[in-house]
C-alpha cells in the first residue's frame, strides 16, 4: 500500500506537486493519470525517495522508502527506460542491483527469462531498442519479487505485443494481491488496464475513484446535430430544456459539411426528442448523431483547466480556472461547463 | 513473447527482509566497476602510460647523460627516485582522474544513479562503497606500477646514478607513489560526485593538477611557496621526493597528509550533497 499525505514539491517558483494526498490499495491496478507536466513522475520520485518533498509524507507499507530494510524486495520501480549504463550488459546491470539486496544470481536469470531478454542478456545495453530497454526496466522492477510496483509510463516505446504483455503482467501482479501503481498520460490505455484511477493536474488531485465510476461520471452524453437553420432549432431545444453549443466544424471527423449547415452539440436531450422537436418546428436536419463521450474526452475535460503545456482554453473552455473538483466529485464543474460533442478531438 | 506469468517462478520463499549489509553494497560496486569496459581500458592505459613515459625519460637521460649539463646531472643525483617516477606519474595520474570522475558522473549521465539509489536509498553506503572499491583497485595497481617503474628506471640509470630501495627515503617514495594514486582517485571521485557532470568535473580536477600548480609557482617569496605546497596534488606528490628542496614548506608525509585532508573534505561535501539533493 502506498500512502501520500499532503505531498508538496516545488522546483524554484514552480509548484510541481501541490498538497497531494492519495492512497494506492493492494490487489488492483491503480492508474495515475494526468497531462504532460502534471507532476506524475515527480510524485513517483517523491514516493521512491529520489526527490525530497518540501512538505508532506509518502509511505510504502507504512514506512518511508528510505527506511525500508531491503527496498527492492518491497518495491519494484520502473522510472525511465534508458537508465542503464550503455557499456554494461543487461545481466550485469541486474546483477549489481541484485547484489545490493543479497539476492542470488539465479534470480537475475529468472527475471531475464521472464521478460524475454534471454538471448541478449550478455549484450551491451547501449544497443538495446527502446522496447528492450523497457523490458530490462521491468526485469529490474521484478528482481526482488516486490509486493509494491511503481511503474512510470511502462508502455512507452513498446510494440502492440509488448503493450499487451505488460497489460497482462500488471493485471496478474495485482491479482496476486500486489499493489500496482502505474502512470500514463493515455486515458484509453488506462481504461483497459486500471481498476482504479487517480487523476492529477498541475500537481493537484482532480479525481480518485474507480475506473467505472470515472467513466460514468465524466462521460456526458451528447448529440451532434447538423442543420441549415441553427437558430430556430436552438430556440426549440432550449425551450425544451436542452443545452446547445456550436460545435467546432474543423475538429469534427464527420466529413465535409453540406451547403451551409451548422453543427450543434446538444446535451440534456436524447436524439429522438431532438428529432421530434425539429419535426415540430419544421427544421431540416442533415445529421442527428448520438455520441457517447469517450474516456479520453472525459479525461481531457477534467484536466482542461490544468494542462501545463498546450493552447490555453482549447478543449472545453476552462470555466473556473484553479478550481479542481474534489475527489469523489469527479464530474464537477469542469464537465458540466463544456460541450463534449465534437469539441475535444 | 512471454506469457504474463506471475513474477515469482521458482523464487525462494522470501528470506527475512533484513537490511542489506555494507558487504552487499561493496560487492555490488565491484560488479559495477568491473562490468564496464572503460574501467579496464583506463587501468591498462595507466600501466602503459606510466611505464612508457618512465622508460622514455630515463632512457633519454641515460643516453644523453654527457650532454644534459652539470645542473641537470646534480638534480638527478640529488633525487634520482623523483627523476624516475615523477614524469610517469605526471601522465599516468590523468587516467586515474578521468576514471575516478567517470565512475560517478556516468551514473548521472546514463540515469543509473536512480537505480543505484533505489537499491541503496540511504545513499551514503553507495558512495562509501564506491570509494573503497576504487581506492583498493588504484592502490594495488598503483603500487605495482610504481614498483615496476622504479625497478625499470633504476636499471636504465644504473651506470650513471645507482639507486636502490635501500637508499634513504626511496622505499617511502615508491610506496608513496601508489598511495598518491589511490588518494587521487578518491579526490577525483569526490569532485565528480559534487559536480555530477563529466566534462565539468574532469575540467575541475585537471585545473587543480595542471593549471593551479605552475600558476602558484609564479607567486614569488614564501607566500608562493606556501600556496604552492598546500595545493592538493602538489602536497600529495611531495611523498615521492627523497630530498627536500630549499623552497619546500612541508615534509613528505605532511604533504601527503594535506592531500588526504583536501580529499576528505571534498568527500564529506560530496556525501552531504548526495544526501540532500534530488537524484
Amino acid at each position: 500500500m502506498i500512502e501520500a499525505r499532503d505531498l508538496t514539491k516545488r522546483f524554484g517558483p514552480k509548484v510541481a506537486v501541490d498538497h497531494l494526498s492519495f492512497t494506492v490499495e493492494p490487489g488492483r491496478v491503480t492508474g495515475f493519470l494526468g497531462p504532460n507536466g502534471a507532476g506524475k513522475s515527480t510524485t513517483m520520485r517523491l514516493v521512491l525517495g529520489l526527490d525530497l518533498p518540501q512538505g508532506g509524507t509518502a509511505t510504502i507499507n507504512g514506512r518511508r522508502y528510505r527506511d525500508l530494510p531491503s527496498p527492492l524486495r518491497t518495491v519494484g520501480a520502473l522510472l525511465e527506460a534508458r537508465a542503464v549504463h550503455t557499456g554494461r550488459s543487461a545481466f550485469n546491470h541486474l546483477l549489481f542491483l541484485a547484489q545490493t539486496q543479497g539476492l542470488p544470481r539465479r534470480r537475475v536469470q529468472e527475471v531475464i527469462d521472464l521478460v524475454g531478454l534471454t538471448t541478449v542478456a550478455g549484450k551491451r545495453a547501449g544497443g538495446f531498442s527502446l522496447g528492450m530497454s523497457q523490458r530490462l526496466g521491468i526485469a529490474a522492477a521484478l528482481l526482488g519479487d516486490p509486493q509494491v510496483l511503481v511503474l512510470d509510463e511502462p508502455v512507452n516505446g513498446l510494440d502492440p505485443e509488448g503493450i499487451l504483455w505488460i497489460r497482462n503482467l500488471m493485471k496478474a501482479l495485482a491479482a496476486e494481491g500486489r499493489t500496482v501503481f502505474v502512470s500514463s498520460h493515455l486515458m484509453n490505455e488506462m481504461a483497459v488496464t486500471a481498476d482504479h484511477l487517480i487523476v492529477i493536474g498541475r500537481g493537484r488531485l482532480i479525481a480518485d475513484c474507480s475506473t467505472q465510476e470515472f467513466i460514468a461520471r465524466s462521460a456526458e452524453q451528447s448529440v451532434l446535430v447538423r442543420t441549415p437553420d441553427p437558430d430556430r432549432l436552438a430556440a426549440a431545444i432550449t425551450a425544451a430544456g436542452g443545452n446547445v453549443k456550436v460545435a467546432d466544424e474543423n475538429a469534427d471527423p464527420g466529413g465535409p459539411v453540406a451547403g451551409g449547415a451548422t453543427a450543434l452539440g446538444v446535451t440534456g436531450l436524447p436524439a429522438a426528442r431532438i428529432g421530434e422537436l425539429a419535426a415540430a418546428a419544421s427544421v431540416v436536419l442533415h445529421e442527428l448523431t448520438p455520441r457517447v463521450g469517450s474516456l479520453e474526452e472525459a479525461f481531457m475535460e477534467l484536466t482542461a483547466d490544468s494542462v501545463e503545456y498546450g493552447q490555453p482554453g482549447q478543449p472545453g473552455q476552462p470555466g473556473q480556472p484553479g478550481q479542481p473538483a474534489v475527489a469523489g466529485q469527479a464530474a464537477g464543474p469542469a464537465a458540466a461547463g463544456s460541450a463534449p460533442g465534437g469539441q475535444d478531438r | 513473447m512471454t506469457s504474463a506469468a506471475p513474477a515469482r517462478p521458482a523464487s525462494p520463499p522470501a528470506p527475512p527482509a533484513r537490511r542489506a549489509g555494507f558487504g552487499h553494497v561493496l560487492l555490488s560496486e565491484w560488479t559495477k566497476i568491473r562490468s564496464v569496459r572503460s574501467t579496464v581500458w583506463s587501468l591498462i592505459l595507466l600501466v602503459v602510460l606510466t611505464l612508457g613515459i618512465t622508460i622514455l625519460i630515463t632512457a633519454i637521460t641515460s643516453a644523453q647523460w654527457n650532454k644534459i649539463g652539470a645542473a641537470s646531472q646534480t638534480q638527478i643525483r640529488l633525487d634520482p627516485t623523483n627523476g624516475i617516477l615523477g614524469a610517469g606519474l605526471q601522465f599516468g595520474q590523468l587516467t586515474i582522474i578521468v576514471l575516478g570522475v567517470l565512475l560517478i558522473t556516468s551514473e548521472y549521465s546514463t540515469g543509473v544513479i536512480r537505480a543505484s539509489l533505489l537499491a541503496v536509498p540511504r545513499r551514503l553506503p553507495m558512495l562509501a562503497a564506491k570509494g573503497l572499491v576504487f581506492a583498493a583497485i588504484t592502490l594495488v595497481l598503483g603500487e605495482i606500477v610504481m614498483f615496476a617503474s622504479f625497478f625499470i628506471g633504476a636499471a636504465i640509470l644504473h651506470s650513471h646514478v645507482p639507486v636502490s630501495l635501500s637508499s634513504p627515503n626511496v622505499t617511502r617514495a615508491v610506496v608513496g607513489g601508489g598511495l598518491y594514486l589511490a588518494v587521487l582517485g578518491l579526490f577525483a571521485l569526490s569532485i565528480g560526485a559534487l559536480v555530477r557532470h563529466t566534462a565539468g568535473a574532469i575540467t575541475g580536477v585537471i585545473a587543480f593538477v595542471i593549471v593551479a600548480e605552475p600558476l602558484s609557482s609564479l607567486i614569488p617569496g614564501p607566500w608562493g611557496d606556501h600556496i604552492h605546497d598546500y595545493l592538493p596534488t602538489v602536497a600529495g606528490r611531495l611523498v615521492i621526493q627523497t630530498a627536500r628542496t630549499s623552497h619546500q614548506v612541508l615534509s613528505a608525509w605532511q604533504g601527503f597528509g594535506v592531500f588526504c585532508l583536501w580529499t576528505a573534505a571534498l568527500f564529506v561535501a560530496a556525501a552531504i550533497l548526495l544526501m540532500r539533493r534530488d537524484a
